[in-house]
């Protein structure tokens, strides 16, 4: 198995483990933490294709990788920022208990 | 395959796996914090020293954090009596089993993945601030735009409504509402502090 088999099956499983979790967990912060997850594993997959790739001079990868980081960043602050609303106007961030578009 | 590189992915998918399958959320919040330092090591390993500190100064110094807090506000630090998985937890780990498998058929029969190792591409801070400030300047703008507006819009979703309206009020014309109502106006929560 070469280095970038590896890494491309290390994030391929981290990437399924944040979908199992966000797929399955009824608390709205864990489903939060599982697109964390599967977003980091798409970083994982651009730094060992530019690591490995045939033009890691160009820094492309490492520049959508840092891109990638600071959008998940706002991605996570409106996101809790969302649940904590939604705590405040139902007293529940139970996934199965939100269930109606209606205040 | 180093041997370091096999360490660090073995904690770091313990690691996850544990984030995702413990019931009290505060246990699942810092096992999530040991993933992301994995990763940034993981991201050390491969060369990239700029993303793997920026990955520890945003994930592991704020986005944790934040998520610490978001745990404490919604009083879900406890372990929960219920089930914490959803009804169609089987299915959901089906899907993920299913995405994995055809993940890994790809990568073990993919022809284009090259089996010749390259060597280390160099990748200075100087570099990624020269190509920042060059090649991908409008994409940085854009960046700090959004960084912005997430930043205001976070801090206006996880306001008070009440105090939302009160200032809204006290914003517009309209300025008969006493003082004492006017105080009532909470200061906006911390959440948009860390992005």
């Amino acid at each position: 198995m070469t280095p970038l088999q590896g890494c491309l099956l290390v994030s391929a499983l981290l990437f399924a483990i944040g979908l199992a979790g966000a797929v399955t967990r009824r608390n709205a912060i864990l489903a939060l933490v599982g697109i964390e997850l599967m977003l980091n594993a798409a970083n994982l997959n651009f730094i060992a294709f530019w690591r490995f790739g045939p033009h890691p001079e160009a820094l492309t990868g490492l520049m959508v990788v840092i891109f990638s980081i600071a959008i998940a960043a706002a991605e996570a602050a409106v996101g809790l920022a969302l649940v904590i609303a939604i705590y405040r106007h139902r007293k529940t961030i139970n996934l199965d208990e939100i269930k109606d578009l209606r205040g | 395959m180093s041997w370091p590189f096999i360490i660090i992915a073995v904690v770091t998918l313990f690691a996850a796996a544990a984030a995702m399958s413990w019931r009290n959320l505060v246990h699942c919040a810092l096992s999530l914090v040991v993933a992301l330092a994995g990763l940034a090591a993981l991201y050390l390993n491969l060369g990239a020293q700029f993303v793997g500190f920026a990955q520890i100064l945003v994930y592991v110094g704020a986005v944790a954090i934040l998520i610490v807090f978001a745990i404490l506000l919604t009083r879900s630090g406890e372990t929960p009596n219920q089930a914490v998985l959803a009804p169609g937890w089987l299915s959901g780990l089906a899907v993920a089993a299913v995405v994995f498998a055809a993940l890994g058929w790809a990568i073990w029969h993919s022809a284009a993945l090259s089996p010749a190792p390259a060597p280390a591409p160099e990748a200075t801070v100087k570099k990624i601030g020269d190509v920042l400030m060059t090649r991908y300047v409008l994409p940085l703008e854009v960046i700090g735009l959004l960084l912005t507006s997430a930043l205001i819009g976070a801090v206006i979703i996880a306001m008070r409504e009440d105090a939302a309206k009160t200032k809204i009020e006290n914003g517009g014309l309209k300025m008969e509402r006493t003082p004492a109502a006017s105080s009532t106006v909470q200061p906006p929560s911390s959440q948009g502090g860390a992005a």
